[in-house]
């Protein structure tokens, strides 16, 4: 098995809203090899995007991490995220060591400033002294890897279309061959062939291993099974389900995988004979989250003693699964 | 006799004042849906497809062209107000946002009662209420945790429900749905369809169903029609056009969408 990149331990991650806990991301561990594309799947309000800051540290009020640590291993050494002030954070890691591509990518370049004028000012964050053209040329080699003309960084961003902004966002939080990337929801608002194009940029950076690991967030599990080879299934705050996506996709284990997993409809024969489901009701208010495990209000396969105990992810056949049924 | 039929139907948006521009949403289309057919409208945004659809509701005037609704051009063959109750009682509409169909300072009991009083039966009597109730239960609600409720109160999911509900009262015999699960999350995207699905098979209604979702449209329809840039560039049954897609665009779009059973290449 390769070597971890990331690796969070146990974390609790909450949102104090008026002396209340919105218990967002409840004891999770993870860990993220060299080489490895990671998706994390889960409906709104999962805690996927949660867990995206949680892997950054980029934890602000009204979060904060209650408990757990988040490690980073880089050449050899182990970083605890966890204990490195926000300044330190900003100065060392983000950017350098890891990175992510927001949600929002489309709408994170400055509509007022050129491309490369908001990449400048990336770069005087990072760096004491710049040397513009040597970084203007470093850009230009990178948005070419990205498939992007080399002349859009003299563009404002109005004048690109929504592939080429994610494009140019990729690449520009790329930069400096970050050891481990975040893509959150990168495709979620483009068209399906513009999806595809984007898809394969992402693909292309861990081959041309311009980063070491990708975290893949998405509800969609069809875009994610093309690019990742591991699967996390997230609910209400918790992973229910880790395993290879060719198993999730052959045998779903956990309920909640199933019932995702099945709701999913794509042009494929398969899926006129499996049929199309859903799953009823709608996710627990993470204040108060129902007790035992949290899919139980949900779950058709619902046990005696799932509003009882909380289920621990144990092994199945070489797979991760946190339910009473195995 | 087919319930629909679309026969050269073109739409010219005119805009601005001295410089005349001239904008063709919709060119020559035509086709026609049959008893209990669902026949699904696919394509981008901006193809044309919801310019059809307000067509048909007699929402917009054609430019050129004739909606046949049972063998009655909806244009010319409708006079009278009477006429045009028939005609809204014969074809339904589901639309894409459930949050904008309802006017938030009623409660949702309201969709209900239209769809009574186009029945010209009076939402009060108890008749009314059990036949409210019995739509309610069809399409997966409780009526006892819906009625009285204010929209802000029920989830997007809850609200598409209740918009089909009102086809279990008035029982169309097609239904239009623009994008209808467009909006609702993915997990329970499934139950809105089976909805759909039921309708076909206890009340033999027929739909045109207007989405972009390629995967939607190949599990729920009889036949697909792909409009692009205004114009039908292709039809078939759903296994015809995945299997051997003829036009440039359906092969670009099939071979964009991501499956879940199979890797790209």
């Amino acid at each position: 098995m390769n070597r971890p990149v990331l690796q969070i331990e146990n974390a609790r991650a909450y949102y104090i809203v008026e002396n209340n806990y919105v218990r967002a991301i409840d004891d999770i561990s993870i860990v993220i090899r060299e080489g490895e594309v990671v998706g994390i799947v889960g409906e709104s309000g999962s805690g996927k995007t949660t867990l995206s800051n949680v892997m950054l540290m980029n934890i602000k009020r009204p979060l904060s991490l209650i408990d757990g640590k988040v490690k980073l291993y880089s050449n050899g050494n182990v970083i605890e995220l966890n204990k490195l002030s926000r300044e330190e954070l900003q100065k060392n890691i983000w950017g350098k060591e890891t990175s992510i591509i927001p949600q929002s990518a489309m709408n994170a370049l400055m509509p007022t400033k050129k491309i490369k004028d908001s990449i400048l000012d990336v770069m005087k964050t990072h760096f004491e002294e710049i040397h513009e053209k040597e970084i203007i040329e470093k850009v230009q080699a990178r948005f070419e890897e990205v498939g992007i003309s080399k002349d859009v960084i003299f563009r404002y961003p109005f004048e690109l279309s929504g592939g080429m902004k994610q494009r140019a966002v990729i690449a520009i939080a790329t930069l400096l061959n970050p050891r481990f990337l975040i893509a959150d929801e990168p495709t979620s608002a483009l068209d399906v062939s513009t999806q595809k194009m984007v898809l394969k940029t992402i693909q292309d950076l861990r081959e041309k291993e311009i980063v070491k690991s990708i975290a893949f967030i998405t509800h969609d599990i069809a875009t994610v099974r093309q690019i990742a080879e591991t699967l996390v299934v997230m609910y209400a705050g918790k992973i229910v389900e880790i395993s290879s996506i060719e198993d999730i996709i052959k045998e779903p284990l956990h309920p909640y995988t199933r019932g995702l997993l099945f709701s999913v409809v794509t042009p494929e024969p398969e899926v006129k004979k499996r049929g199309i489901y859903y799953i009823p009701g709608t996710p627990p208010n993470l204040m108060y989250p129902p007790p035992g495990c949290r899919f139980h209000p949900r779950c058709e396969y619902k046990l005696d003693i799932c509003d009882k105990e909380e289920p621990k992810l144990k092994d199945v056949n070489g797979r991760k699964v946190a339910c009473f049924l195995y | 006799m087919p319930i629909l039929t679309v026969n050269n139907l073109t739409k010219i948006y005119e805009s601005g004042m001295i410089i005349r521009r001239y904008i063709e949403a919709v060119k020559n289309v035509s086709f026609s849906i049959e008893e209990g057919e669902i026949v699904s409208l696919v394509g981008e945004s901006g193809s044309g497809k919801t310019t059809t659809a307000n067509i048909i509701l007699r929402f917009l005037k054609p430019t050129s062209g004739e909606v046949l609704v049972d063998g009655k051009d909806i244009w010319k063959d409708i006079n009278t107000f009477e006429d045009l109750k028939e005609y809204r009682r014969k074809v339904h509409a589901v639309f894409q946002d459930p949050f904008s169909s309802y006017n938030s300072f009623y409660p949702v009991d309201r969709v209900l009662y239209q769809a009574l009083e186009l029945l010209d039966k009076n939402p009060r009597t108890q008749e009314s209420k059990s036949l409210m109730e019995d739509a309610l239960i069809r399409v997966g609600l409780e009526p006892k945790h819906i009625l009285g409720k204010y929209p802000h109160q029920l989830s997007g999911g809850e609200k598409q429900r209740l918009m089909i509900a009102r086809c279990w009262l008035i029982k169309p015999k097609l239904i239009i749905a623009d994008e209808p699960v467009s909006m609702i999350d993915a997990s329970t995207r499934g139950g809105i369809i089976k909805l759909f699905e039921k309708l076909k098979e206890e009340e033999n209604t027929s739909i045109l169903f207007i989405t972009h979702d390629m995967g939607l449209a190949y599990y729920i329809s009889d036949k697909i029609l792909i409009m692009y840039l205004g114009e039908i560039v292709e039809q078939g049954t759903p296994d015809e056009i995945i299997s051997s897609p003829r036009h440039e665009y359906t092969k670009n779009l099939i071979g964009s969408i991501p499956t879940l059973y199979r890797k790209w290449e």
